[in-house]
């Protein structure tokens, strides 16, 4: 009897260090391959520039691709993701996605992104300090767009209408260039999300 | 459990602790390589996606 209560504790006290040990996988292990995989994008990202040339636009864009860099500077000055397409478990491991179909950097309608909040990297994890007139800076091949944010949200997982052309009118036609950025809520749930928006205010031709 | 591995560990009381030290670490290193991979897609956090 003595033998087995001991053991069971044994056993608790192990599955509890496994425990711990997952969440510290969560936390930081899985940034590992984040930051692996953004320095793959971002070179991937070097090479799309000089095949752009100056002034040029990619033709195409394929499933996993680098799409631009963003930048926000309110997160730091070294704040700094590659965005590659795709909005896929497996995309969105590796950095901040593009939902394909969305608008392309600059265009008018509406640029949606999302992004990890507390796992790979998390580099959505903080946008939620972002205020209205924050820069967010896309570096696309051709050209940088520098969007301002106007304004945040919180919405349920099924609120589909935020990645509409003109966020939250569905089968409204854009007349604007928006960017749109979707993560978690509250941080570590799958409850809600929060989203937030911008406004394209420049574009700054590449030489 | 673990004073039955103990025993059954050869060797003197050093390298019971080197073995034992060996053992954590391979233990440790399936986890975070092998198991937590494959647990992790099933976690219910983290979704960031809308829709669907």
């Amino acid at each position: 009897m003595r033998m087995l209560l001991r053991t069971c504790g044994e056993l608790s006290v192990t599955g509890g260090l496994v425990m711990l040990l997952f969440c510290a996988y969560l936390l930081w292990g899985t940034s590992s391959y984040t930051e692996w995989y953004q320095s793959i994008l971002k070179r991937q990202l070097l090479e799309h520039s000089r095949a752009a040339g100056p002034g040029g636009k990619l033709s195409k864009i394929d499933l996993g691709d680098a799409v631009a860099l963003i930048r926000i500077p309110r997160l730091g000055r070294d704040y700094e993701y590659a965005v590659l397409e795709g909005v896929t478990a497996e995309d969105l491991r590796r950095g901040p996605g593009h939902y394909p179909g969305t608008a392309t950097p600059g265009e008018v309608g509406n640029f949606v992104l999302s992004g990890h909040r507390t796992t790979y990297a998390a580099p959505f994890n903080r946008i939620d300090e972002l205020r209205r007139g924050d820069a967010i800076v896309v570096e696309a091949p051709e050209a940088r767009y520098t969007y301002r944010v106007s304004g945040k949200q919180v919405v349920d997982p099924a609120d589909v209408e935020v990645i509409a052309p003109v966020p939250g009118h569905p089968g409204r036609r854009p007349g604007k260039a928006m960017i749109t950025l979707t993560t978690c809520h509250p941080e570590y749930s799958a409850r809600q999300r929060l989203i937030v928006f911008g406004v394209l205010s420049a574009r700054q031709d590449r030489r | 459990m673990y004073g039955w591995i103990w025993r059954a560990i050869p060797g003197g009381t050093g390298v019971k602790l080197v073995t034992v030290l060996a053992l954590t670490g391979v233990a440790g290193v399936v986890l975070w390589y092998v198991v937590f991979p494959m647990l992790e897609p099933h976690m219910p956090l983290d979704r960031v996606t809308v829709g669907r």
